[in-house]
């Protein structure tokens, strides 16, 4: 599964043997290269972690920024350039811990980007502590006891906040990774995809054979059109449904609502000021 | 009776004082511009408490036949809208202060009677209709000191009403008409009478705020992005842009939190726009780790921070230039920026708009520095020139082989856009090789820290120098920063000293080269400063290597007033 125009050639890669983020990294470029994106056209956006590198190991442009703020310059980059296809990627701990509060409200803003989460339940950069995902009971260095905390549900609180399009896979399974990335990135709006996959040096508990013990894909009566529907199989107790919950198909981006490009389709870096339009503005405040 | 007529360098002071939501604003809005229209210059400014309604707000409105643009503590009027204004202002009323009120509002306050002008305002306006006139009955009864008839004002009245209703248009002429007719037939109402003279020039003049004016000149400097977070006193730039942001295509959103705005405009400005934030204290706290980025991503960036007093959350509408180290020290691990602190209106229009370009050019971070006292306050000034004013776009089209942190000579690489050219912007917050991936080579280290810190360099050879007002050669050096240089410059000329000047900072870092013998020639030198800790008196002897003789320094909340601190300064002289 090679793709060459997203190839970096021979380069060091910072992840461990085994980790689930190769995949993930493989099943990126597959998809950008079939969906025909042009590396120049695409912007990747990540916060920081392990799988916050990722844009460094792809050939294309990327901002990889703090940790926890991937999605708020994401935001800013498909706003100030709507032609850019945007892609928000980063780890479980980035966008659901540190940068939870833009994770909610980027939903309600609904720019027109991918949010792409690398979700392995587990701090990795930092060495092992618990994820805002991880599981209760699970033992870390920190969390001595077992995490006691309820799990966060991404795709609960996606659904919640009527985001356009929530889907969930797992890694151990490329061919419909990619089938639901394109989805994905074809959405006209936020769309989120969770992706399952272990931390092989700091999880062994959510291991791949975990994964394929633990998920199971939504039927294919399934109607991912239907938000209930949607939220209660997201909140489901026991095995983790895969595939797309939701997708609402009536929402405008972000970007369209602002206004800015209504009557103007330029991207903000190619306009001008008007500055006989300021002079009269200015004039006014000699009015009354 | 005491003569309040303005002589030569003698202005009226009015003050306004009323509980907040009473409309003491309309009547500062309405007032302020029938003086300019009628060719006075006016200046006006207010403090107010943290609530919607109730507690007790005031504004200063002051007249004259020059140009006023400074606080004072004197009242000569004071209208006078609730019960509790004497008590509110008892430290700035003197015996000649004549008080415009109710009888029955005021009457237990006033100790003299002669002093007060009895004027029902309420009654009045219930008479025309509704209490709700009472306001313009108020501004009426001000006109009536200047030699402006009612008639002459009607076409301010229709421009200022001309959203409302025909109806309501009337019954506030009527309400006007009503005022001005009874202070007018009040047998003490010759102690009010002004006899400043109207300047013509003064009528095409404009009346801006100091938020207008930032406002204005992030528009003239091409600012198209803005995401900022709510919070008193830089609210109102936000509010400005976003009111005009159809007319010139300005995104404007607010964020969930400062750090996301921070970040949402850094990322602007990687794919090409000119984008800015606003905020306050606190608010500006939590953009410090988005400073620190774009010092990292060598990403321009424009900051408006307007000061409140702190820590925390202070006093959340009052005054303080206290964060000027913050300012300075802002965001972690070490990196070029340019602090700017505009005093005066035109000074806040230039450097805004020479914000963005000078963001472009070195991408780095620069501050507009104001506080809340200069963003509240307003006075007729020439309409700002955009001649001189260009949108200096410093980005490129990159080639193929194109790397964002390019080593370079002078440490500035060009600025590649993503899907502007046949190059990839990689912009990394890690420590990065040229390309912008990241690194941990720890030579590299050093030459990616060198390449960041040179800039500064050149930084400094385009620093601002500081504007030397009074004579050259002086004795005494009066050293002031951004927001309080009308007043200082006000105080230090009614000394009328020859051997006194005043040094003014529009840029406070990096300093201009010129600020270590201008301090240096001085055998005394007084550093006047908002705040407690004298904290740009320590930065010029860390910068300029300078000696301070004196620190004179105010952190009640409040501006200092020209007048008082004229009585300071003339002591330590």
């Amino acid at each position: 599964m090679k793709s060459e125009k997203f190839d970096m050639g021979d380069i060091d890669i910072a992840w461990c043997p085994g980790c689930g983020n190769f995949g993930i990294l493989n099943v990126l470029k597959k998809t950008l290269d079939e969906l025909k994106i042009d590396p120049g056209n695409l912007v990747l956006v990540s916060g920081i972690g392990q799988a916050a590198k990722i844009p460094h190991y792809l050939k294309t442009n990327f901002f990889n920024g703090l940790h926890g703020r991937a999605l708020p310059p994401a935001t800013g980059i498909k706003a100030s350039n709507p032609s850019l296809t945007v892609i928000a990627e980063s780890g479980d701990g980035d966008m659901y811990g540190e940068g939870g509060n833009h994770f909610i409200h980027t939903i309600r803003r609904n720019p027109d980007i991918t949010n792409i989460v690398h979700n392995n339940m587990v701090y990795g950069l930092t060495k092992g502590q618990a994820s805002p995902t991880s599981q209760r009971g699970f033992v870390t260095p920190v969390q001595v006891a077992g995490v006691i905390l309820e799990p966060f549900n991404p795709l609960a609180v996606a659904i919640a906040l009527n985001a356009g399009f929530v889907a969930r896979t797992f890694i151990g399974d490329m061919d419909k990774t990619i089938e639901i990335f394109k989805k994905a990135i074809n959405y006209k709006g936020y769309a989120l995809v969770d992706v399952l996959q272990p931390c092989v040096t700091f999880n062994k508990i959510n291991t791949y054979q975990w994964f394929r013990d633990n998920t199971y894909y939504l039927e294919d009566s399934y109607d991912s059109h239907d938000r209930n529907t949607a939220f209660k199989r997201a909140t489901e107790p026991d095995k983790l449904p895969l595939g797309i919950f939701y997708i609402n198909p009536d929402k405008t981006p972000f970007e369209e609502n602002t206004g800015v490009y209504q009557q103007n389709d330029t991207p903000l870096f190619n306009r001008e000021v008007d500055y006989g339009k300021l002079e009269s503005l200015i004039s006014k405040y000699a009015l009354v | 009776m005491a003569n309040l007529s303005a002589k030569k360098g003698r202005d009226i002071s009015v003050v306004l004082c009323g509980q907040a939501g009473q409309g003491i604003q309309t009547v500062e809005k309405l007032f302020t511009r029938i003086l300019k229209a009628n060719g006075y210059h006016v200046f006006a400014t207010k403090e107010y408490m943290s609530r919607v309604r109730g507690g007790m707000n005031s504004t200063l409105i002051r007249i004259s036949d020059k140009p006023v643009c400074a606080f004072i503590d004197r009242i000569d009027i004071l209208v006078g809208l609730n019960k509790g204004t004497v008590k509110h202002l008892k430290k700035r009323i003197t015996p000649e202060t004549m008080i415009i009120g109710e009888m029955g509002v005021l009457g237990d306050e006033v100790e003299n009677k002669n002093r007060l002008l009895d004027i029902p305002f309420s009654e009045i306006a219930a008479n025309i209709g509704s209490k709700i006139y009472s306001n313009t009955v108020a501004v009426g009864a001000l006109i009536s000191m200047l030699s402006v008839k009612p008639e002459e004002v009607i076409d301010c009245l229709k421009q200022f009403f001309k959203d409302k209703s025909q109806e309501i248009l009337e019954k506030n002429i009527e309400a006007l008409k009503a005022g001005y007719e009874k202070a007018v037939n009040l047998e003490n109402f010759s102690s009010i009478k002004i006899k400043a003279a109207a300047i013509n020039e003064v009528k095409k003049q404009i009346l801006v705020n100091g938020s207008e004016a930032v406002g204005l000149g992030a528009i003239a400097g091409g600012c198209n992005f803005i995401s900022s977070y709510p919070m008193s006193p830089s609210t109102a730039v936000l509010v400005f842009l976003a009111q005009n942001s159809r007319d010139f295509g300005i995104l404007a959103e607010q964020a969930e939190d400062e750090i996301s705005a921070i970040n949402m405009a850094i990322g602007a400005w990687y794919a090409g726009a000119r984008a800015m934030v606003t905020t306050s204290g606190g608010g500006f706290a939590l953009m410090t780790e988005g400073i620190s980025l774009a010092g990292m991503l060598e990403s321009p960036m424009v900051i408006h921070l307007a000061q409140r007093p702190g820590p925390a959350t202070g006093l959340p509408t009052r005054t303080e230039q206290g964060d000027l180290e913050l300012a300075l020290y802002a965001g972690h691990g070490e990196f070029p920026r340019i602090i700017f602190a505009p005093g005066t209106l035109e000074d806040a229009f230039y450097l805004t708009q020479k914000a963005f370009n000078i963001a472009d050019k070195f991408q780095i971070p620069v501050f507009i520095l104001t506080d809340q006292y200069f963003i509240d306050s307003y006075y007729n000034t020439e309409p700002f020139n955009l001649k001189n004013c260009t949108v200096e776009k410093h980005f490129i089209e990159t080639s193929e082989n194109y790397r964002r942190y390019k080593l370079t000579e002078d440490g500035i690489s060009p600025r590649g856009i993503p899907g502007f050219g046949r190059g990839l912007v990689c912009a990394d917050s890690d420590e990065h090789d040229q390309e912008g991936h990241i690194t941990e080579d720890l030579e590299l280290r050093i030459k990616m820290v060198d390449k960041r810190l040179k800039k500064l360099d050149l930084i400094k050879q385009e620093s601002i120098p500081p504007e030397l007002l009074g004579p050259e050669n002086y004795e005494n050096l009066i050293i002031c920063w951004g927001s309080t240089i009308n007043i200082i410059n006000e105080a230090v000329s009614n000394l009328g000293r020859k051997d006194t000047a005043v040094l003014y900072f529009k840029q406070v870092y990096p300093l201009h080269e010129s600020a270590n013998k201008l301090i240096n020639k001085a055998s005394k030198t007084i550093v006047v400063e908002n705040n407690a800790a004298g904290q740009f008196a320590r930065l010029l002897k860390i910068h300029a290597d300078v000696n301070i003789s004196h620190n004179i320094l105010k952190y009640d909340g409040l501006c200092f007033a020209s007048d008082s601190i004229a009585e300071k300064i003339k002591k330590l002289l």
